[in-house]
């Protein structure tokens, strides 16, 4: 089964660090990479940039705008992910538990849709 | 690439998967170590898909297979040593020398071990993922990256994965030997379920996916139909191999022209391959009478009845849920009861059905289960309860983790809402 460990990051946490403590939350990504490669788990991982980067793209009446933005109320927002087939779903919490941002702020852990399906 | 090229590469692979495991026990008989002769075999079969075309297929193929994978074998085993010698400046092993391969005429070529790799790779220590993988590879003849395609994972993780389910083995001090029974058919229960798993991950692919995957079903009903020809005794592998060609036979009807899952009651049976019915009816009276029953034969019966339907209203329920009731003592899962509960509302209405079905709510392994709501919305739709039977497909919608099965809930939804 595959879950997508969604990685929230919230900058005034971040920036109230000490270098040593955001050295460590980076110390314990590279950690946690050879841990599920090694396991054979791994299936994709992303950082993203942070948001005063994004822009919006809406097309309306085939007219396509992008715009800044979204501007987000929530102090905390998506940052990056780490995706793994694992065996069950108590694993994809052990390994969730493992990224170092779940000590400072949160990880979301959600299925990945399957394309097989039954008949009923 | 021409037809005859198409045919000739396709039995080129037909002759590289039926050799793979057998190669490959050979070579283990001879030098022990699975995990290096694995990756050997592996070796010789990727040497012989890009040779062969070319240069034809050797007279003796196998003969052929072994000598290559022994050769690499050794090289293998020289490096080692090299890597050793820098390492410790001191060789810790004797030469490669004694691993020469065997002679066309040797009669360890007519051995076939088949059986004997797949139980070691359904070892029951490995997760059932590993035992899949492991199972493409050195019994399927499968390449890695052909694995990793049909599992949508890179193939580095695959890799890994397989090369982990070897250490495991090699660390659980398994051998490589037929246990008498009744570690056998233990062991045989295993080694279903694995090649169940791999044809349903084929089997229930919706259009997105379905070529990557098709081959997973053909391949779990290849070794299943190798199992029982090396065990014809076997009820449970007779009956295993009934239920994939009686399931499989559904395959052109289970899916509309957009890809939407049809469900079973309103499958085009035109569509069904007669020939597979025909087949899977016909190895299942064979199989049946000669008892102990056990639960894949149940299952192969049950979609035989399904099967004999000329069309869903003709459908024998008291039957399939006698059926229904035989499974769940034989082997109780949260799966059978729910389809327990179908058939029994099939039989005794709707109402019977939902109070059974209010009774499952507490049930720990059902609880919270996107299918449980689907058979209630079924059941409430059945009971002419068009509010509720929506809300509760809607419900189920919302917790399947199926993109298909998503798409058929919420349909069935709209349906009520314009009605």
């Amino acid at each position: 089964m595959k879950y997508l460990l969604m990685i929230y990051m919230n900058d005034d946490v971040f920036e109230s660090l000490s270098e040593a403590e955001r050295n460590a939350i980076f110390a314990g990504h590279e950690q946690f990479m050879p841990k599920i490669r090694e396991s054979g788990e791994f299936v994709g991982t992303a950082a993203l940039s942070n948001p005063t980067q994004s822009k919006t793209v809406r097309v309306r009446d085939g007219v396509t705008s992008a715009t800044d933005g979204p501007y987000i109320e929530t102090k905390e927002y998506l940052a990056g992910y780490y995706a793994v087939d694992c065996e069950s779903l108590d694993r994809a919490i052990e390994l969730a538990a493992m990224i170092p941002d779940a000590g400072l702020t949160a990880i979301e852990v959600r299925p990945v849709m399957d394309e097989s399906g039954l008949e009923i | 690439m021409s037809q005859g090229d198409g045919a000739h590469g396709r039995r080129i692979e037909g002759l590289l998967r039926d050799a793979a495991p057998r190669v490959l026990g050979v070579l283990v008989r001879r030098y022990g170590e699975f995990d290096e002769c694995e990756d050997a075999v592996q070796e010789a079969l990727l040497a012989a898909s890009q040779q062969w075309p070319a240069t034809g297929v050797p007279d003796n193929p196998r003969a052929w297979l072994v000598t290559v994978a022994s050769r690499r074998l050794t090289d293998q085993v020289r490096s080692n040593i090299a890597r050793r010698r820098r390492e410790e400046a001191v060789a810790t092993m004797a030469g490669g020398d004694q691993l020469v391969a065997p002679a066309a005429d040797d009669p360890i070529l007519d051995r076939d071990d088949t059986l004997t790799v797949l139980l070691l790779c359904c070892h029951p220590s490995l997760p059932p993922p590993s035992q899949a993988a492991l199972t493409l590879r050195a019994v399927g003849g499968l390449t890695t990256a052909e694995i990793a395609r049909a599992y949508f994972v890179p193939e580095a993780t695959m890799a890994q994965r397989i090369s982990r389910a070897k250490q495991r083995i090699k660390a659980d001090g398994a051998r490589f030997e037929t246990p008498g029974d009744p570690e056998l058919s233990e062991r045989m229960r295993v080694v279903m379920q694995v090649l169940y798993l791999i044809f349903n991950e084929g089997y229930t692919a919706t259009s997105g996916t379905a070529l990557a995957r098709a081959d997973l079903t053909r391949e779990a009903m290849r070794l299943v139909r190798t199992v029982h020809e090396l065990r014809p005794d076997d009820g449970e592998a007779a009956g295993l191999l009934a239920l994939m060609l009686l399931t499989d036979a559904r395959r052109p009807a289970r899916t509309g022209p957009s890809g939407e899952l049809v469900p079973l009651a309103e499958q085009n049976r035109g569509l069904w391959d007669g020939d597979a019915m025909a087949a899977g009816l016909a190895l299942l009276a064979e199989t049946l009478p000669h008892g102990p029953v056990g639960p894949y034969q149940v299952q192969a019966a049950i979609a035989a009845v399904h099967a004999e339907a000329p069309h869903a209203d003709n459908t024998d329920w008291p039957q399939i849920l006698s059926l229904y009731d035989l499974l769940a003592v034989l082997a109780p899962n949260p799966m059978v009861t729910l389809n327990r509960v179908v058939a029994l509302a099939m039989v005794f209405g709707p109402r019977a059905g939902l109070d059974e079905l209010s009774a499952l709510d507490e049930d720990p392994q059902l609880a919270g289960h996107h299918r449980i709501d689907a058979v209630r919305a079924h059941l409430l739709d059945m009971a002419g309860d068009a509010a509720a039977a929506r809300h509760a497909y809607e419900a189920a919608a919302r917790k399947t983790t199926s993109v298909p099965e998503r798409r058929y809930l919420l349909a069935r939804a709209a349906r009520l809402a314009t009605d």
